[in-house]
């Protein structure tokens, strides 16, 4: 064997030294860009850089190869400062076609590293992508540091001798476009070379034309004079601990399983495939050594029943769907509230309406888990902010569901499911435990109040096996008390008002909202979600150029935290950015009576820095 | 502490709730016979769990003195796989009816008898939807008039055992509101049964479509019209008992016993058969065809059932694998030190 087992890093060439960089990789779909985005993430991090990764994709699994409908891009961002987003521009776009070139080369900075496959601009492949001369032979490239690599070439070279075919010598060009990327980052490719030998170990060629495919790609970098210099980006000063690059639907997973183990439970996952959430069940399923128990149902209406079956039951039950699916459990839903067991409902968001953009980020879900189903049927909301956060509400919203007897919405998005950031790993000792009681037996006669309630308005949690607890519930309207069916007006009434005021009490047991800046002033960004890491970088910006800016986001969206009326009471403007047409400005106009400005995008992608910047600075005018 | 279990008694299981259906609906009839029957199970009443959805008879847990949920529309089987996923050791009972089973819940009762959960499915079959007042239901037969369909129903009508037996059913049985003892030892063998155990009962809405089954209950026409299968014995039936099922290639058919045909040349009942062709044409036999309607168990063999694999498959990962460790998982996979 000629390969070695550790990476490449020395290079003879000039260095030169960055705070950070911003750099996609695109293609074809079936060109591998997930994976090298996946590897080039995961050796920034073994570098010590923070890191923030937006992966974007089409929702065909495999569109016409060469279209533009086809390409599959994934963007790393790396650093040695704190970093909260990807990136608003690219420093460097790999474009493995000419579709990829078209569909990414906006986003590239002027003077930016443009490294494109040179083998794939053939006529055919740039008719497809709708160039009428190929502009890599014209001068429309000139404002880019333009480098013609023929990839297919290389790579095919690279593993001659190997005996594989042409199809398979092609499938490495990722390796190879990936080891030219760590030449030219100075990035340690040993992790790759580790992941290699893990993925393809059991096919030894395979495995070899890889390696020798990303050796040669960092070996071009370091020899062919195009390439003058290299860059350096040093570790970041992240706190001290241990690190793992986290994706958003693994973190929930986790955050899932945490909370069974520390709320004593097995955890019961049903659900229904649907992107964006469909990794939860993919990662769950993986881990029944923890008690996990996951059921594919056969459609969302049933994967919501199944929940509420081993809520009854006494699990840790949950689901986990995006938008459509979430349209269809929203009467199971109401079931779940009425019969006030705990459990968890994630929504990981969508582009929508209908059926929309499945693969790209929105955040227009809010008012649907909010008020999407029929009569009063309040059910608290909470939201994650970045890809590492979802672990933590995964173990707050069970806390919140078992303190309470109520489902719990756990809203995440595209965008931070499938992002990743840096994860300090968290000792499991130290995570809170999770009081969860049942009430035990009663002997014969003594009658058991399944309705009654403790101070904060949550009832017993008796489970089927219980002597004497025998009890029945419904969906029909209940008794105080008895849980027995009743149409009696004023109890209708009253049990409206209970679970109403149930749920309010929430605010009581959660943590005050926290703001970032001055805590009064010119104006206060109010976010949610997904759009935390951009909403933070733009308001930290805004504060440097000695803007009067404070920022408030936030996670719990139902109930509001208690002090968020005082909070905005304290600057004369409020901006609330949003991932869709004004559903929390449109809350806040309401519940306050505030004025509240909105910013609003819906085109499937996060909010840029620039984009929050700007909208900060004209709004202060 | 006694181990020993108390003998219950059919009064145990009665709730303190005020029954409510319309007096004379054959609801009250099936939920007499499981209370009868449930004592004989040996089951404590807080390791039972009845389901149902919407619909007259979606009403029954209500009146069971052990746990219940009376849910949504249909979903009764996907809140009994859920249930009894994580409590394989629960006796579990879904209670529906032809409308809330075939037709906003035909999804779900075909998915969980795929699975063979270990659960018991009553369907009540009045060919009617009782609970909105009367209109047509996916049981209904062809021409049907009623409040939804004044000139007659055209949806061809769904047959119960025969989509059950098409999902692949390990236990499908039928039995009738008014027929009390043979309805007691259906609801028994279903209890009995280890998987999806799939009982339809004919029962009769005395409000909004009376006499559909008459053919079946009639003093005068019922040994006529339905043929009581027993395993291993030969399909006989009528007053006289001097008919019987033979059959003709892949057609049944009926015959007259004697005449030169004996009860060797009948169709012999096997509810074991690995293959559920028998079964399936034992469902369609049908009255206005002119053949009894069978009654008792078509089917009923071993197969895995869901709630078990599942469970199997968390032991086998704990065995393989150990309990989870939350910190070995979160260090799982690259890490990296920042000091």
């Amino acid at each position: 064997m000629s390969t070695t087992t550790e990476g490449q890093t020395a290079s003879t060439k000039q260095t030169i030294v960055l705070e950070g960089a911003t750099v996609r990789l695109a293609g074809d779909s079936g060109d591998g860009m997930q994976l090298a985005g996946t590897q080039l993430t995961g050796t920034s991090a073994q570098v010590g850089n923070d890191i923030a990764t937006f992966p974007d994709f089409p929702a065909e699994i495999r569109a016409p190869r060469g279209t533009l409908a086809g390409v599959s891009g994934f963007q790393v961002h790396f650093s040695s400062q704190e970093i909260f987003t990807p990136g608003d521009s690219l420093n460097c776009l790999i474009a493995m076609n000419p579709a990829a070139l078209k569909t990414n080369l906006a986003d590239l900075d002027s003077g930016g590293a443009l490294i494109v496959n040179q083998d794939a601009f053939d006529k055919k492949d740039l008719e497809k992508a709708g160039y009428a001369t190929n502009p890599l032979e014209d001068d429309s490239l000139e404002g880019y540091n333009l480098f013609k690599v023929p990839m297919t070439k290389l790579t095919r070279g690279a593993v001659e001798g190997l005996g594989l075919s042409v199809k398979e010598a092609d499938r490495c060009r990722n390796f190879f476009a990936m080891g030219l990327i760590y030449w030219l980052y100075g990035r340690d490719s040993s992790p790759t070379l580790r992941f290699i030998e893990e993925k393809f170990g059991g096919k030894p060629d395979v495995a070899e034309a890889n390696r020798k495919a990303l050796n040669a790609g960092w070996n071009y970098g370091e020899t062919t004079e195009a390439f003058v210099s290299h860059y350096e980006v040093a570790p970041a000063k992240l706190p001290a601990g241990k690190y793992k690059n986290m994706m958003g639907n693994t973190a929930l997973a986790w955050g899932l399983i945490a909370a069974a183990k520390v709320s004593g439970k097995d955890l019961f996952y049903g659900t229904y495939p649907i992107t964006p959430a469909s990794d939860i069940l993919h990662e769950l399923s993986r881990h029944k050594n923890f008690g996990v128990r996951t059921v594919q149902a056969e459609d969302e209406i049933a994967a919501m029943c199944t929940v509420i079956g081993a809520a009854f039951a006494g699990s840790m039950a949950v689901t986990g769907s995006s938008g459509p699916g979430i349209a269809l459990k929203g009467e199971a839903m109401g079931l779940g509230m009425i019969l006030e067991l705990p459990m968890i409902i994630i929504n990981v968001q969508r582009g929508g309406p209908s059926t929309g953009l499945p693969t790209k980020t929105e955040q227009s879900d809010l008012l649907q888990v909010l008020f999407g189903r029929n009569g009063e049927s309040p059910i608290p909301i909470i939201a994650a902010r970045s890809p590492g956060d979802c672990f933590d509400v995964a173990i707050e919203a069970w806390r919140i569901a078992t303190r309470f007897m109520t489902p719990v919405i756990l809203l995440s998005d595209g965008y931070i499911a499938n992002g990743s950031e840096p994860w300090l790993i968290p000792d499991a000792d130290a995570i809170p435990r999770i009081e969860v009681s049942h009430p035990g037996p009663l002997n014969d006669g003594e009658a058991f109040l399944p309705y009654a309630r403790n101070e904060r308005l949550a009832r017993p949690w008796a489970i089927p096996g219980t002597e004497g607890l025998m009890h029945r519930v419904g969906g029909l309207e209940k008794q105080d008390k008895t849980g027995n069916v009743s149409y009696d007006p004023e109890n209708h009434q009253h049990m409206t008002d209970v679970r109403a005021q149930k749920v309010a009490n929430i605010a009581d047991d959660v943590p005050l909202q926290e703001v970032t800046g001055p805590a009064s002033g010119d104006l206060l960004v109010l976010s949610w979600g997904g759009t935390y890491g951009a909403n933070t970088t733009a308001v930290k910006k805004c504060q440097k150029m000695g803007l009067s800016v404070a920022h408030a986001h936030l996670r719990y969206l139902n109930p509001l935290p208690k002090n968020l009326g005082e909070i905005l009471d304290r600057y004369k403007k409020v901006l609330v950015p949003e991932l869709n047409m004004g559903q929390l400005r449109m809350l806040i106009r309401a519940r306050y009576l505030k004025d509240a400005i909105g910013y609003n995008k819906v085109q499937g992608k996060p909010f840029t820095v620039a984009e929050l910047v700007g909208k900060i600075q004209e709004t202060i005018g | 502490m006694s181990t020993q279990l108390p003998v219950l008694k059919a009064k145990d299981f009665e709730s303190d709730q005020d029954v409510r259906w319309c007096p004379g609906c054959g609801d009250y009839s099936i939920l007499a016979q499981m209370k009868k029957m449930l004592p004989s199970m040996g089951v404590p009443r807080e390791k039972i769990v009845f389901i149902s959805g919407i619909g007259c008879s979606s009403r029954f847990p209500y009146y069971m003195n052990t746990y219940g949920i009376h849910s949504i529309h249909g979903r009764a089987p996907a809140l009994a796989t859920g249930l009894k996923s994580v409590r394989p050791d629960l006796m579990v009972w879904v209670i529906t009816g032809d409308g809330d089973g075939l037709s906003i819940g035909g999804n779900h009762l075909m998915h969980v008898i795929r699975r063979n959960l270990d659960i018991n499915i009553i369907l009540f079959n009045n060919r009617i939807y009782g609970l909105t007042k009367g209109q047509y239901s996916p049981t209904s037969p062809l021409g049907k008039v009623t409040k939804s369909t004044p000139m007659g129903a055209i949806d061809n009508p769904l047959h119960p055992l025969s989509i059950a037996i098409g999902c692949e059913a390990s236990f499908v049985a039928r039995s009738i509101d008014t027929h009390i003892k043979h309805l007691e030892a259906t609801l028994q063998r279903a209890a009995e049964h280890r998987g999806t155990s799939f009982v339809e009962v004919y029962q009769n809405c005395n409000i909004f479509n009376d006499g559909a089954w008459e053919y079946t209950k009639d003093k005068q026409t019922k040994a006529e019209n339905t043929i009581e299968l027993e395993h291993g014995k030969p399909l006989i039936f009528g007053a006289k008992r001097d008919k019987g099922i033979r059959l003709n290639g892949l057609e049944p058919e009926v015959v007259e016993l004697g005449k030169g045909v004996t009860e060797d040349d009948l169709l012999f009942h096997d509810e074991k058969a690995a293959e559920p062709s028998l079964a399936y044409l034992l469902s369609r036999m049908r009255h206005e065809d002119g053949f009894p309607e069978p009654i008792g168990v078509f089917r009923a063999i071993e197969t895995p059932r869901y709630d078990e694999e599942l469970n199997k498959q968390v032991a086998a990962a704990r065995a393989k694998r150990g309990e989870g460790d939350l910190n070995a998982l979160f260090n799982s996979g690259e890490t990296w030190t920042v000091s």
